[in-house]
């Protein structure tokens, strides 16, 4: 069984966990941008939260099947269409031998994932389907896809379960106004009082220079001490000596526009990470659309790890419909 | 009256390139398909296509705005 692309859409790529354990090899983790909206479309079609999907960037593919096939699509709220009419997102499908699929405007979010029962059956590499396309590794040939492909659906792997819809209560919302938690450090210390205080007390808005290595806002921008840069730094005092990126490690390169690094995003280099999105607001950060407003909020490690607990929370109430 | 619709969020522009003239002008007549402009999200330049044939009647956004999805890009009168 496969799909066959007609049309790739604008970046849709094989996605699943992530490849988790090269990073200080500068391979970084990839995955699905936002985990909770893939792991829901997988729970759907009966399949585990570890077979890859494919994860669809502002406009979707057209596609056809070759089989009957069983999907679910969640994620940024877009027009679902079998064949030209509209079915409802974060519920189970049953496409038959020959259906196309396609989607609409989006309506809300920025990403949204398509599900097949069986998985998506690309070869791992590095224990992982995922795309990771600078490196030209894993998803179709280390790439997006594109028009023509036949993208391979493996066997099922379980029953399908009970539940065909994700309750309300368990979807995430698709605002054009986002707060996002940050834990400062590791080098907050070289903004001034006044930069520290725009970064988290002012608004900063998405600009359109936003993907799966990173997403880069506008506002006030930040302050930077002045200091003698030491040796081996660049010259800009947002320069450091180079260093480990954590994933969602915000950088202010020249001070003017912050950049939140996100799955995709190389494992170090020579800015300064200001600060740091918790690891349970990546998702959140991931469904933003170009123009979503956007606050930082500076949390403790304890409301970080709280925040991480209640979001496994979540999934696991996901996985137990 | 056809509306052209962006398909995706992003920065607008009318031209292929700065140096160059619009893809279309207020005015002119339009093909099904004819690329009236180009939006730029990722670090990637998609084109819009007009999907009537017509005179372009007006575009509704300026060179250089930001677009949603959904947003009215351009009016084709058809015909």
């Amino acid at each position: 069984m496969a799909l066959t692309i007609e049309q790739p859409g604008l970046l849709t790529t094989v996605q699943d966990q992530g490849r988790i354990g090269y990073y200080h090899v500068g391979i970084p983790q990839g995955g699905a941008m936002d985990q909770e909206s893939a792991q829901a479309a997988n729970k759907l079609v009966g399949n585990t939260a570890a077979e890859a999907v494919l994860e669809c960037t502002y406009t979707g593919p057209v596609l056809t099947v070759d089989a009957p096939t069983t999907i679910a699509v969640t994620g940024a709220d877009v027009p679902v269409l079998v064949n030209g009419e509209e079915h409802p997102a974060w519920r189970r499908l049953e496409l038959a031998a020959g259906d196309t699929l396609k989607f609409g405007v989006l309506r809300g979010g920025a990403r949204f994932y398509l599900a097949v029962r069986g998985g998506i059956a690309v070869p791992e590499v590095l224990g992982s389907r995922s795309t990771y396309a600078i490196g030209r590794l894993g998803g179709l040939d280390g790439r997006k896809l594109e028009a023509g492909d036949v993208v391979p659906v493996g066997e099922p792997t379980g029953l399908l379960p009970e539940v065909e819809e994700i309750p309300e209560r368990l979807r995430p919302a698709f605002s054009r106004s986002l707060e996002l938690r940050i834990m400062w450090g590791l080098y907050d210390h070289l903004l001034t009082d006044e930069g520290r205080r725009r970064l988290v007390e002012e608004e900063w808005k998405l600009t359109p220079v936003a993907d799966r290595m990173g997403l880069r806002f506008e506002g006030p921008g930040v302050e930077w001490i002045q200091r003698r840069q030491p040796f081996g730094a660049g010259s800009d005092p947002s320069n450091i000596v180079d260093a480990g990126y954590a994933v969602g490690s915000i950088q202010v390169p020249g001070g003017t526009q912050p950049i939140v690094l996100h799955r995709d995003a190389v494992s170090g280099g020579g800015y300064a990470m200001v600060g740091t999105v918790i690891s349970a607001d990546m998702d959140l950060l991931a469904r933003a659309a170009p123009g979503t407003v956007t606050r930082f909020r500076a949390v403790s490690m304890d409301e970080a790890l709280q925040a991480r607990r209640e979001r496994t929370e979540r999934l696991e109430e996901i996985w137990a419909l | 009256m056809a509306e052209i619709q962006s398909p995706l969020p992003g920065v607008f522009y009318r031209r292929p390139s700065p140096d160059k003239d619009p893809f279309v002008r207020d005015g002119d007549p339009v093909e099904t398909d004819q690329v009236i402009g180009l939006i730029e999200v990722m670090k990637q330049f998609s084109e819009v296509r007009s999907d009537a044939a017509g005179t372009l009647q007006a575009f509704e956004v300026e060179d250089g705005d930001m677009v949603n999805p959904g947003d009215v890009i351009a009016v084709v009168a058809e015909g």
